[in-house]
């Protein structure tokens, strides 16, 4: 055994000091050690991209991150996105647009989404789809995801009203 | 789905990461953005002893014109050239790799030091005359990309070495194409072509055409160059020296592909490729 | 969903709503399995096989057991004491069904790769991943049977050498007379149709958490079927039933492959008891490649019959199916699942199956999404397109000749069933509305100049859901180990407020949704206040959880009828209130009143408060609740009319489908927007199945393709937005009209994606394809259509 080493993360606002083992993944420290269940595991693979959180912005699979490779990084979570009082408009715009079933995937890909808007705040649908490509849906077969997107897209990207 | 257990350490110098590997010899890796060393790890394909991180050396980020090159820093990740389109073909390359996450945390030097010759880089390196810099016990030396990938998953890389820099032709004047052929857009290529071509006067001045997953290395399709250097640059002259793509390479087969199949890929996605450089 | 032309039928139904299920799931507030932990929790990990087929020598498992942090280490021989193996439900009177034992750990054997041969248990999830890799097991390797063709033939080895041979059971359905119809046909047609294996995978993989303590085992599982669960670990662990309770936590997809009994579940439960700790299993994705139920994996002999004038008189199908290595819960039946809807939305008066299963050293197979349906829906549609083109008939014409006219319905049909309600040129009809067969033939020629391959692809189906009429499915029918109803318990609170309790356990179907909208129409509330409790053994009654697209046209079903009884009650309480006769109350708007006096009337909630003060009229009962157990009459056929077009390059064999039109019947609707969702849904699991996804093992059993990287699940950069929209023909079987549409898009869509496919290449000679149309694939069958090998 290699014994632990401490790291500091700000996970949604809040700093945290964690002792791990070297080889523990982000998604395990996110999930296991600070309770933030909303990050999910669907593969061992870097494929289905459940896992996707936020490292200083961008969207990253934290299931193929160490935890001290996150060191003094500041990682957004889908708990930091929004509360069901205060969603996020792209939490929102999933509701709206029935772009979730069994909701497994989902914060995986609110997280890509989001991300994707803030690069590209009015992208077409063909780039919404690429920019999901790292995130697997079962149930919805992607029509509402992409959907609830190029809403969300719609929503913030609006003129707004002169006076 | 959890890696082995391993020591780690994350020096802040060049000189303390070059110490470690020395002391440590094989049971030492280098880890840069992780994208290709986690997943075997996870997989237990991989089981390190002592993981290096070399995240917090300094200078390794950024990408910066100079002399008619491009310097890139091996820590940069894919998706910053994927957004820097003045780059030419290795932008674009870069922007097909895996996915967005996979092409905000993977690094150039990393995929490069990883030698996958199914990856996208490697051949884009060979046809933009392509090369790292690697750090070493014994100070700093430069390998060409045509001597970098020696064989599947193995580079010229020495044990105690660090890649730190790639540097490639800028290649101004020249267009480029690159055809990745795969069953989804997240996929490695089944076969890939990348082709860069200067015309002038409607011939072909030069010609490199790159061939990813064709064989344990990356490689270049020497017969086409040949074939169209100083050849009219027309669809007939690209259709017939595409025929030779595939000529001297050992395919992979694997269940999506037999090695017929990806020859036969080969031809077709080096006419595309080249179509596409030569402006037709 | 572009239109439908039906008003909705209430306040509730019929509309969309935004589900109640969304802000918990959105916000990462949702527990799934591995979102929960107790005090003091156990992890597990699986020692599994890396053979398909050896007899176990040895297993060491000294090193793995001193570890630190480790337990306990058990093998097969350490679980002597269970009740019996693994289940398997299904014995149909007069069909023998080989059923060697099948045990949560190898016993002498390992029969696929993937057995789980050893458990270590310990700490925490990184230390027994460590200690797993620390068992030595050493292994004897037998024949492997991978083929299962010739697994069937004499002297093949056999996967279970007790068993002497691999045959499972044959079992036939059909009525009229398929040979002599065959001999009078004016055309024959046949195919060779390879519905190749795939797996379920859903996003969420399986996971249990056990907790036996006190006399009492709780059993948290990503499961469909709580009940049944808990049924068979008090069988299996020897527990009163009553002291086990089964909880399905939040489930993050299931798509059949969660509608089992498994191994894991039962070892989970053996070892908290054994241990007197809480224990933990949470499934990888390479292990749910491995060991998690797959589905299809059939070869089928279609043989159809038709007179010149494009009259289909028989169709006479064997199927080989490959059911892996064990049969699991409803193994065997999944084919047969199949046959009752053999002779589609057709009028064929002679229709036969003839099913074989098959061991294998596979994977077992099970019910994945359609199951049965889907390959039965391929078979026919294709051998129907083949049928068309020897006839030199028009695909949409052979189909509208040979459709079951609507005023045939209820319509009894060759196979035994009754089929309740359908329109199939309506759907027709309406696909054809949105889908100009005439531009398209134009379309085409200009693409093909261009030198891409364009084609059309159709599919008119229907299928058979909404399981199931005990009578027909139970022992006494088809040979299922249980009635397949469904119960419904609302209760009504003080306040006013409701909660529903289902025996169905839906994981994404939006159930919350649809039946709080039910609810609330009938009693006259707002859906926010219906509050619907499912997958949990211990809060409601004893139910049978959700897979085949049963949960509405049950489930709903037997939500509706115990709320009746709930307004029944209600109805006297507000007549007795308002000096009126209970038949002269109803639900106006948000109260119960007086018919033709709409200001005269009582809120739930009034209603509620004088049920449990007990100021009931004389005669009733205090408080407001009731429970139903539903049985269908029958089962329920919704239908529709796809059409998919795709463009292949011919010269690399790659399809990639650019349009999708689904046109579905699923009776009346509940919520548009959740029917809409599932077509979506179900759509794209049989364009994955038919282009990209494809569990494959080499000739030495191995598993080729066992992670995401190698089982390619499409994504959203591979795929079209798709055009769906409805026709409403109401089922007589519910009092709601409704039926079932889990499936039935993936029921449709594979046909329909290599019709197109079939269609695109008919001009280079392609006459044919089967499954998965991988590019190679498709290149292949270009080339060999040319005459010259690939």
């Amino acid at each position: 055994m290699s014994g632990t080493v401490n790291v500091r993360l700000n996970v949604n606002g809040v700093e945290h000091e964690l002792e791990v083992e070297p080889r523990l993944l982000l998604v395990h420290a996110l999930r296991d050690q600070l309770g933030l269940t909303g990050t999910h595991v669907g593969c061992d693979t870097s494929n289905c991209g459940a896992c996707t959180v936020h490292l200083n912005g961008d969207a990253v699979k934290s299931c193929t991150i160490l935890a001290v490779q996150a060191e003094g990084e500041q990682v957004t979570t889908i708990e930091g996105m929004g509360t069901e009082d205060n969603l996020h408009p792209m939490q929102e715009a999933f509701w709206n647009n029935h772009g979730l079933q069994c909701g497994y995937c989902t914060p995986g890909m609110i997280m890509a989404a989001s991300a994707l808007l803030t690069e590209n705040p009015d992208p077409s649908e063909d780039e919404v789809r690429h920019a999901l490509e790292g995130n697997l849906c079962r149930c919805t077969g992607y029509h509402n995801i992409v959907k609830a997107v190029l809403d969300a897209a719609s929503k913030s990207s609006a003129p707004e009203v002169s006076v | 789905m959890i890696p082995a257990a391993f020591e780690y350490r994350a020096p802040e110098t060049l000189e303390e990461v070059i110490r470690e590997l020395q002391e440590n010899g094989d049971d030492a890796k280098l880890l840069a953005g992780g994208h290709s060393l986690i997943p075997l790890m996870k997989l237990r394909l991989a089981t390190p002893a002592l993981l290096v991180d070399i995240r917090k050396l300094p200078g390794l980020h950024g990408v910066e014109r100079q002399d008619g090159h491009w310097r890139v820093g091996a820590l940069t990740p894919h998706v910053v050239l994927e957004k820097s389109p003045a780059v030419g073909v290795v932008s674009t390359v870069a922007g097909t790799i895996a996915d967005p996450q996979v092409r905000n945390r993977g690094t150039i030097g990393g995929s490069l030091a990883h030698g996958d010759p199914a990856s996208d880089l490697p051949a884009a390196m060979l046809i933009t005359e392509g090369e790292v810099t690697l750090q070493g016990p014994n100070g700093q030396r430069t390998v060409a990309a045509a001597d970098l990938f020696q064989d599947y998953l193995e580079t010229a890389l020495e044990p105690e070495e660090v890649l730190t820099e790639v540097r490639f032709s800028a290649l101004d004047g020249y267009g480029y194409g690159y055809e990745k052929f795969n069953r989804r857009s997240e996929d490695w290529a089944m076969v890939a072509v990348s082709a860069v071509a200067r015309v002038s006067e409607g011939r072909f001045e030069d010609v490199r055409v790159g061939l990813t997953n064709m064989a344990s290395t990356p490689r270049r399709a020497t017969a086409v160059e040949q074939a169209l250097r100083g050849q009219a640059a027309s669809v007939e002259s690209i259709a017939a020296a595409a025929e030779q793509a595939a000529e001297g390479t050992t395919p992979p087969a694997d269940l999506n592909a037999s090695a017929d199949y990806k020859r036969h890929l080969a031809r077709v996605l080096c006419r595309r490729a080249l179509t596409t450089a030569a402006g037709l | 969903m572009s239109v439908t032309d039906h008003a909705p039928a209430g306040r509730h139904v019929g509309r969309v709503m935004r589900r109640k299920e969304d802000p918990r799931l959105i916000t990462g507030q949702a527990r799934y399995i591995d979102d929960i932990s107790l005090p003091g929790t156990l992890w597990a990990s699986l020692v599994r096989s890396p053979e398909a087929h050896a007899k176990i020598v040895s297993v060491d498992v000294s090193e793995a057991a001193a570890r630190p942090g480790v337990r306990a280490v058990y093998t097969g021989e350490d679980m002597a004491d269970l009740g019996g193996p693994l289940p398997m439900a299904w014995a149909p009177p007069g069909v023998e069904v080989a059923n060697p034992e099948h045990w949560p750990l190898a016993r002498g054997t390992v029969n696929h790769v993937g057995d789980p041969v050893a458990v270590v248990i310990g700490e925490d999830r990184y230390a027994v991943a460590d200690a797993a890799e620390d068992v030595i097991v050493e292994y004897d390797p037998l024949p492997v049977i991978v083929d299962p063709e010739k697994a069937l033939q004499d002297g093949a080895d056999a996967v279970h050498e007790s068993l002497g041979h691999n045959k499972v059971h044959e079992w036939s359905l059909g009525g009229g007379d398929v040979e002599a119809a065959l001999a009078d046909a004016d055309v024959i047609v046949e195919r060779r149709v390879v519905n190749h294996r795939i797996a379920g995978a859903p996003i969420e993989p399986r996971g249990v958490l056990a907790d036996y303590r006190a006399g009492s085992l709780t059993l948290w599982t990503s499961t469909q079927v709580p009940h049944f669960v808990r049924l068979f670990m008090a069988l299996l662990l020897g527990l009163s039933e009553d002291h086990v309770r089964v909880i399905a936590p939040e489930v993050g997809g299931g798509f059949g492959s969660k509608l089992q009994v498994y191994g894991e579940e039962l070892l989970a439960c053996w070892a908290s008891r054994k241990l007197g700790r809480p224990v933990k299993w949470i499934e990888t994705r390479t292990e749910n490649m491995a060991t998690t139920h797959q589905g299809r994996d059939q070869i089928a002999y279609t043989k159809m019959g038709a007179k010149r004038d494009g009259t289909i008189t028989a169709f006479h199908v064997k199927i080989v199916a490959d059911f892996g290595a064990y049969n699991m819960l409803l193994t065997p039946l999944i084919p047969s699942l199949g046959a009752f809807v053999m002779g589609g939305c057709y009028k064929i008066p002679n229709v036969q199956t003839d099913i074989v299963g098959v061991f294998t050293n596979k994977v077992p197979t099970d019910a994945i999404r359609g199951a049965g349906r889907p390959e039965a829906t391929h078979m026919l549609e294709l051998t129907l397109d083949a049928m068309a083109h020897e006839l030199g008939m028009d695909r949409l014409e052979i189909r509208r000749k040979n459709f079951i006219p609507a005023e045939d319905f209820p319509a009894a049909v060759a196979t035994g069933v009754i089929y309740d309600s359908g329109d199939y040129d309506k759907t027709l009809d309406k696909l054809l509305e949105h889908f100009d067969v005439e531009a398209f033939r134009r379309e085409q020629e200009e693409q093909r100049a261009s030198g891409i391959y364009r084609g059309v692809g159709f599919c008119t189906y229907t299928e058979i859901c909404g399981l199931a009429p005990s009578r027909v499915t139970g022992p006494a029918g088809v040979g299922v180990q249980a009635g397949l109803w469904e119960s419904a318990m609302v209760r009504v609170h003080n306040t006013g407020a409701v909660t529903v309790y289902t025996g169905t356990s839906p994981h994404g179907q939006g159930l919350d949704t649809a039946m709080a909208q039910i609810v609330a129409d009938k009693l006259g509330v707002d859906p926010a206040v219906v509050e619907v409790v499912h997958g949990d053994t211990a809060t409601g009654p004893e139910g049978r959880g959700t897979y085949g697209s049963r949960s509405l046209a049950t489930g709903g079903e037997a939500v509706a009828r115990a709320t009746d009884k709930v307004a029944t009650k209600a109805k006297a309480i507000v007549a007795a209130e308002l000096e009126a006769a209970p038949e002269d109350i109803e639900v106006s708007g948000d109260r119960f009143s007086v018919r033709g006096s709409p200001d005269k009337g009582m809120a739930l909630a009034d209603i509620a408060g004088i049920a449990y003060i007990g100021a009931v009229p004389e005669g009733l009962e205090p408080g407001l609740e009731e429970t139903t157990f539903y049985d269908p009459e029958n089962f329920v056929f919704p239908f529709g009319a796809h059409a998919c077009v795709v463009d292949v390059d011919p010269e690399t064999g790659k399809v990639k489908v650019i349009r999708y039109v689904a046109v579905d019947d699923c009776g009346r609707a509940i919520n548009p927007m959740l029917i809409e969702g599932q077509v979506h849904g179900g759509v794209v699991y049989g364009i994955g199945q038919a282009l990209y996804e494809r569990v494959h093992y080499d000739e030495e059993g191995q598993l080729v393709t066992g992670t995401f990287v190698d089982y390619a699940l499409p994504t959203a950069a591979e795929l079209p937005s798709l055009e769906t929209d409805r026709t409403e023909t109401p089922s007589p079987v519910n009092s709601m009209g409704v039926k079932g549409v889990g499936e039935a898009g993936t029921i449709a869509a594979s046909a329909a994606v290599t019709s197109a496919v079939i269609d695109a290449l008919r001009p280079l000679g392609v006459e044919f394809i089967n499954m998965p149309l991988s590019p190679m694939r498709v290149w292949e069958a270009i080339a060999e259509a040319k005459g010259g090998a690939a």
